[in-house]
């Protein structure tokens, strides 16, 4: 069923802190084992020891410049997954119905035997969450780990998911994003959580904390360096005759001593 | 976008083929053994076109579960209405070519399927926000207008044929005006995708892979977007020019068939163009417009 549930009973999604996010990657690998050996198709690659490897990923890591009119540049590790959308592009534009999104707790799903591998989802998402499969030509996308989260087999600490908890960073974190009192939701709104392109209206459940502003440096920053000798003193011998002549040269040439 | 060919030639092909159905529902191309031959141009191209699209697909073996969504997709409608559109036409040609009448009332049954598939074809993917490019009011017209053309022109309906063409000339121009400007207008850019366009101007630094990836290939595709103007001026000339010169010399089937060929050769140009040029906003997180 493409069309989207007019409500959801609870905003399953991901809390990314890009102040955190070292851009160790171990998200992107935890996720492909996962998913490669549990839900649905494995996540195949293409050619992976030969000069243009290529294969499928439901998370990556992109890595951006930041350039403020003032101060340094500084880098931003950005892993993107998919952001389980309310007002999912993807999901309404399946013709076949494989796209659906949950009423229960508002995860986006693919249920592959109904997927023709037309791509059209993958067309309409901003966001470049959605994969097709070169080996098993079906789309492949972020479950939100709903095999892990209700999985009754693992140890409570680890029913979420995989990317959450394996990130050493602790930059991810997971939780219903409707409860207002849920930690998530206190962090967004205490770190001023942002949409990514909100005027794609497609109001993506995964929220992105900004990184918080930089330290500033202050004029002096060595601070023991005054209370040392100075190594260097003033040269003697041949090399201080040297010094001192070419000195006199430089200063009559440019006016001053 | 990719241009691929299964979807470029789905997309003129089919285009063109529901467009000549347009007018045969309209009571043109005759009865008997002339409208015989019509009806059979307009099936090779509709359903050619049509299975050309199947060669997009990584299950085709599951196709007819594409007939369910009508209700939200966009896609589902196109097949649901091209379906129909055979249908009624089969209907109609039976009356045509066996019992020499024309149905009027089916007819235009015929006529209003045959648009709308044109239509729902056209908001496949005028529908995409992701795609500024396409997600204009004029792009169903723009299909609309190079069907029209080719129904038109197919038929022999010369006067026709011109009005069609002038009108789609200048959609087609409208279309490439608005469109170099889309992306700019719709506000997506690599500050709004990566949320911290408040700090500062953000470049991207790294990719997340070396290699190119699915998304790269389908989505981030720039070959050739250098030589697009150049492209454009040859699908005119090739789509709307040279046919307009050709009709106006003295009759020949010779030079009508020269139109023809002249024709689809510009709309298959001006077609790869439409993917080609499209960007996807997905290619501003790779560095790319």
């Amino acid at each position: 069923m493409t069309l989207l549930p007019d409500n959801t009973n609870l905003k399953l999604g991901l809390v990314i802190d890009l102040d955190t996010c070292v851009g160790c990657h171990a998200c992107v690998i935890s996720c492909k084992g996962w998913n490669t050996q549990n839900y649905g198709a494995p996540l195949s690659d293409q050619n992976p020891y030969g000069a243009e490897p290529t294969g499928t990923f439901l998370n990556r890591v992109h890595s951006y410049e930041v350039m403020p009119e003032t101060g340094t540049a500084h880098l931003v590790h950005f892993p993107k997954s998919c952001l389980h959308c309310e007002d999912a592009p993807c999901v309404t534009v399946c013709p076949t119905g494989a796209s659906y999104k949950r009423t229960e707790d508002g995860i986006v799903l693919v249920n592959e035997s109904d997927c023709i591998g037309c791509g059209l989802c993958a067309w309409a998402c901003p966001y470049g969450a959605r994969e097709m499969d070169a080996a098993e030509k079906v789309m492949k996308k972020c479950t939100l780990c709903v095999d892990r989260i209700y999985n009754e087999n693992l140890p409570a600490e680890d029913r979420e998911p995989a990317c959450v908890r394996t990130c050493p960073a602790g930059a991810r974190h997971f939780g219903d994003l409707a409860d207002s009192e849920s930690n998530v939701s206190k962090l967004v709104a205490d770190r001023g959580g942002v949409d990514l392109m909100p005027e794609q209206g497609t109001k993506p459940v995964n929220k992105y904390l900004p990184p918080r502003p930089k330290d500033q440096l202050d004029e002096q920053i060595d601070i023991l360096s005054s209370f040392l000798e100075p190594i260097a003193t003033e040269p003697d011998g041949f090399w201080g005759w040297l010094d001192r002549t070419l000195g006199r040269i430089d200063g009559m040439n440019s006016g001053d001593t | 976008m990719n241009p691929a060919p299964s979807v470029i030639l789905f997309t003129c092909f089919s285009g063109i083929g529901f467009g000549l159905f347009f007018f045969l529902s309209l009571g043109y191309g005759s009865t008997g053994w002339i409208a015989a031959t019509f009806f059979a141009i307009a099936y090779s191209l509709s359903i050619g076109g049509l299975l050309a699209s199947t060669f997009h697909l990584g299950h085709p073996e599951r196709a007819l579960k594409a007939f369910t969504q009508w209700r939200s997709s966009w896609l589902s409608r196109e097949g649901c209405c091209a379906v129909v559109t055979l249908l009624v036409m089969t209907i109609l040609g039976f009356g045509r070519v066996i019992f020499e009448v024309h149905w009027y009332w089916l007819g235009l049954v015929g006529a209003a399927m045959s648009l709308a598939t044109v239509i729902t074809t056209a908001m496949i993917y005028a529908q995409l926000k992701s795609v500024p490019r396409w997600n204009l009011l004029l792009t169903p017209f723009l299909f609309i207008g190079y069907s029209a053309i080719g129904g038109a022109l197919l038929v022999g309906q010369i006067q026709l044929t011109e009005i069609f063409i002038v009108a789609t000339a200048v959609i087609q121009l409208g279309w490439w005006t608005l469109g170099d400007q889309a992306l700019a207008k719709s506000g997506t850019s690599l500050k709004t995708a990566t949320g911290l366009g408040d700090i500062a101007n953000v470049r991207a630094f790294e990719a997340p892979h070396t290699g190119p990836n699915y998304l790269t290939r389908e989505m981030v595709f720039v070959i050739a977007r250098r030589h697009a103007k150049l492209l454009r001026f040859i699908s005119v000339i090739l789509a709307f020019g040279a046919p307009v010169i050709l009709l106006n010399l003295p009759f020949a089937h010779f030079f009508a068939a020269m139109a023809i060929i002249s024709h689809i050769g510009g709309v298959l140009i001006a077609r790869w163009l439409f993917f080609a040029e499209a960007e996807h906003v997905v290619g501003l997180y790779y560095g790319a417009r």
